[in-house]
């Protein structure tokens, strides 16, 4: 029987680049590498969101969510970029773990 | 003169010594002279409108009672009464007016007086002031025309009274017998408030004439006749006070303490007069048993003084304790019925015993600058046995003091002579008609000793020879303006102002135009009408003219063979009747009584009140102090152990939490990261198997 593409397919493609984010997220020190990581939590949210327009009752909706999803993903990371820049500027580091100013 | 310009001219009159007093009190002390000048034309600016008032009064309108009245409150209602008004107000009647003159002539030349014989005291202003308060409050006394100002009157002048005895305040003995005389007085003026309130529980009115017309009408407190005689006599009461009346009668000696001019004034001429005056006013409303009371309670006043005096060395103490004799020669002519008479001795010996007593000062003046002078201090000036003499260097105080002596000893041609034997005539026609014979015989006995111990008086002082004749020679009549008073009040003790006929007032002025008021009680409790009375009174007329006569003749005959000729050796006689003498001396041992049995009882009762105090209320506060010291003790235990601890273990655990929790609380987003993804999953499952 051919490998018939279907909608578990793309759910596990997307829980997998889901995982891999969070992963991202959570362990990596340098902060592009944590917005790197939700890029890659948003865009398995897309491939969800495309998955079920595809194969579930969401139709349409689905791809202009995802068009959404991938706008909003811009402007967030203009805007983080924009943060992680300044942030260098003042403290020579991207590391999140030393920019802890708040604590002291 | 119309009615309004008497009233005027009253309330004017009043007001006088008032407006005095209040300069006095704020610029005495800047005013030239320290201001006695002012205070003393006051009153005899007074004692001018004071006789035009009289002349207008008993020529324009003998037979009227000139009232004015305003209305003081106005209660719209009152539980119990409903709507209440109280008026205030001045009346004017022929009493009252003789009476405004009385009393203005007397405190007018006790003015005068006083600035010769205040001269140099430290509260000469002060005084002035004093004497402006008295005159004013002794005027409104006898202006009134409702209890009600009749009362405060009736405390101001014992106000006044008690900071004039107390005017010399630094000597024990001024201090003390001024607050005798007003605790004393007070006792009376608890009698005078109650009768007060019951006349006005029954009627709702101070006003005299609303009062007595009411009773007149019936309408008597509580229904009861004996309640208009306790009325009466607590009325009366007050007047015991005021008057020195048996058995109140004990601070009146022991005023002698305040300066003479005072003593002429306020304990012989007017404030002591003022209970008989209260009297005369309220004698509409007097039962006959309220009189009957009055009468014997004036009889016995006028033999304990008299007797008293007999015995007493000091010359004031011996004038006082005849103004006390004499004050209940008055309470008994008004008891038994003959008002005018009465209130004709009010008048007469209003003139002479302030004479006497202003003579008296002027003598202590005379014999306290020559002891002065003589560097002796250590002598009384006031004591008759260190007289004797004084004659042929004081004349003019001497002849006036003999004219005063003559008149109060009831010699014939003086005022006193007329005033005094209508009294007697009076106890004896009362004696006819109601049996009460006690009444004249003692009268009678006090006629003849008071012209024994006054003649007593004269002959130690004035005759005979100075004890010490080379003190006689710094002996100086007194100046003028202590003299001239003494001139006036003996011109105005002979017989001549009363009546033409020296030997009955009866057809005089006075008793023409002050009569007898009706009786508005009801009939079976009225005394004998006045014509009743006038007819016995016809009848004893001449054996009463004989008998006092008599009695005066003999009291001064005795006086003078014992102590001028010294036929009778006192001393022998004293220490023969040594009980008797003593028992008089000591004053019928009132003091002592009073001591014993008021002072005493009060001492000993406030010591168990002390002692309930010290016991039982501090005992009582001392144990709710321990009870509360060991409730709060327990308490704070409690608070210390239970809540605190209850407060600490909270505190205690919340810090256990926190020292555990802090540790999750990294500070590192990451870690939370972790956290929400690991809680999220943790839901999913729980909500899963669900």
């Amino acid at each position: 029987m051919p490998l018939q593409v279907g909608l578990t397919h793309y759910l596990f493609i997307s829980a997998i680049l889901f995982a891999l984010g969070i992963f991202g997220v959570a362990t990596r020190r340098n902060a592009i590498m944590v917005l790197m990581g939700i890029e890659l939590i948003l865009n398995s949210a897309n491939i969800n969101f495309i998955a079920f327009s595809r194969y579930g009752a969401l139709n349409l909706d689905g791809q202009v969510i995802a068009i959404f999803v991938i706008i909003l993903a811009a402007s967030e990371a203009v805007i983080a970029l924009a943060i992680v820049l300044n942030i260098y500027k003042m403290m020579n580091t991207v590391n999140i773990d030393e920019v802890d100013k708040l604590k002291e | 003169m119309s009615q309004e310009t008497l009233l005027l001219f009253s309330t004017i009159i009043l007001f006088l010594p008032l407006f005095g007093f209040v300069v006095q009190s704020f610029f005495g002390r800047r005013l030239p002279r320290q201001g006695d000048w002012f205070e003393t034309s006051l009153l005899f600016l007074g004692l001018i409108l004071s006789l035009v008032v009289l002349y207008s009064k008993l020529s324009l309108y003998p037979e009227k009672t000139l009232e004015f009245s305003f209305r003081w409150v106005d209660f719209k209602s009152v539980p119990g009464i409903g709507p209440l008004q109280i008026d205030l107000g001045i009346m004017l009647d022929n009493l009252a007016a003789t009476m405004l003159v009385v009393v203005t002539v007397v405190s007018a030349f006790v003015h005068l007086f006083s600035i010769g014989y205040m001269a140099g005291d430290i509260r000469y202003s002060r005084y002035f002031g004093f004497l402006g308060l008295f005159s004013f409050s002794m005027l409104g006394i006898v202006l009134t025309n409702n209890f009600f100002t009749m009362y405060v009157s009736w405390e101001l002048v014992g106000l006044s009274s008690y900071l004039l005895i107390g005017h010399w305040y630094e000597k024990k003995s001024a201090a003390d017998a001024g607050k005798k005389a007003f605790i004393v007085n007070r006792i009376g003026d608890i009698g005078f408030f109650t009768g007060i309130m019951i006349l006005f529980a029954m009627y709702h009115t101070f006003n005299f004439e609303k009062v007595f017309g009411a009773i007149g009408a019936g309408n008597i407190p509580f229904g009861s006749e004996k309640w208009l005689t306790a009325a009466g006599l607590l009325v009366f009461v007050g007047a015991v006070g005021k008057s020195a009346q048996f058995p109140l009668h004990v601070w009146l000696p022991d005023a002698m303490e305040g300066p003479t001019p005072v003593s002429a004034l306020i304990h012989a001429a007017t404030m002591v007069a003022a209970g008989v005056y209260l009297v005369a006013r309220t004698y509409a409303m007097m039962t006959a048993d309220a009189l009957l009371v009055i009468a014997y309670i004036g009889v016995i006043t006028a033999i304990i003084g008299g007797t008293i005096a007999i015995t007493q060395t000091d010359i004031k103490r011996a004038l006082a304790y005849s103004t006390i004799s004499q004050l209940g020669y008055m309470m008994l002519g008004l008891g038994v019925g003959a008002y005018s008479a009465g209130m004709f001795h009010l008048m007469t010996h209003a003139w002479f015993k302030a004479g006497l007593f202003l003579g008296s000062g002027s003598v202590i003046h005379a014999m306290h600058h020559a002891l002065h002078h003589a560097g002796d201090h250590d002598t009384d000036p006031q004591d008759i046995r260190n007289m004797g003499g004084l004659r042929k260097r004081m004349p003019i105080t001497f002849w006036t003091f003999l004219i005063f002596t003559l008149a109060i000893s009831g010699v014939p041609f003086t005022s006193g002579f007329l005033s005094k034997d209508e009294i007697l005539a009076g106890t004896l026609a009362f004696g006819s008609l109601s049996g009460h014979y006690l009444l004249p015989i003692l009268a009678y006995l006090v006629a003849g000793l008071t012209a024994f111990y006054m003649f007593r008086l004269v002959i130690l002082t004035f005759l005979g020879e100075h004890v010490d004749p080379h003190r006689l020679e710094n002996v100086h009549e007194s100046g003028k303006v202590m003299t001239i008073p003494l001139l006036v009040l003996a011109i105005l003790s002979v017989f001549i102002f009363y009546s033409f006929n020296p030997f009955g007032a009866s057809s005089g002025w006075y008793f023409h135009y002050v009569e007898r008021p009706a009786s508005a009680v009801p009939l079976a409790q009225q005394a004998a009408s006045l014509e009743t009375f006038e007819e016995a009174l016809h009848q004893v007329h001449l054996p009463a003219l004989l008998l006092s006569l008599l009695v005066a003749g003999l009291g001064i005959l005795i006086a003078f063979t014992t102590y001028y000729w010294k036929k009778i050796n006192a001393d022998a006689v004293a220490e023969r009747l040594a009980p008797v003498y003593r028992f008089l001396q000591r004053k019928w041992y009132f003091d002592e009584l009073y001591h014993a049995a008021v002072v005493r009882l009060t001492i000993g009762v406030s010591r168990v009140l002390r002692w309930f105090d010290d016991r039982v209320i501090d005992g009582l506060v001392n144990g709710a102090a321990f009870l509360t010291k060991i409730s709060s003790f327990t308490s704070g235990r409690f608070d210390n152990v239970v809540i605190d601890g209850m407060v600490n273990l909270v505190a205690y655990i919340t810090g256990f939490f926190g020292l555990v929790l802090r540790k999750v609380q990294t500070g590192k987003v990451q870690t939370y990261i972790v956290f929400v993804i690991l809680g999220v999953m943790v839901f999913f499952f729980i909500f899963r198997s669900m």
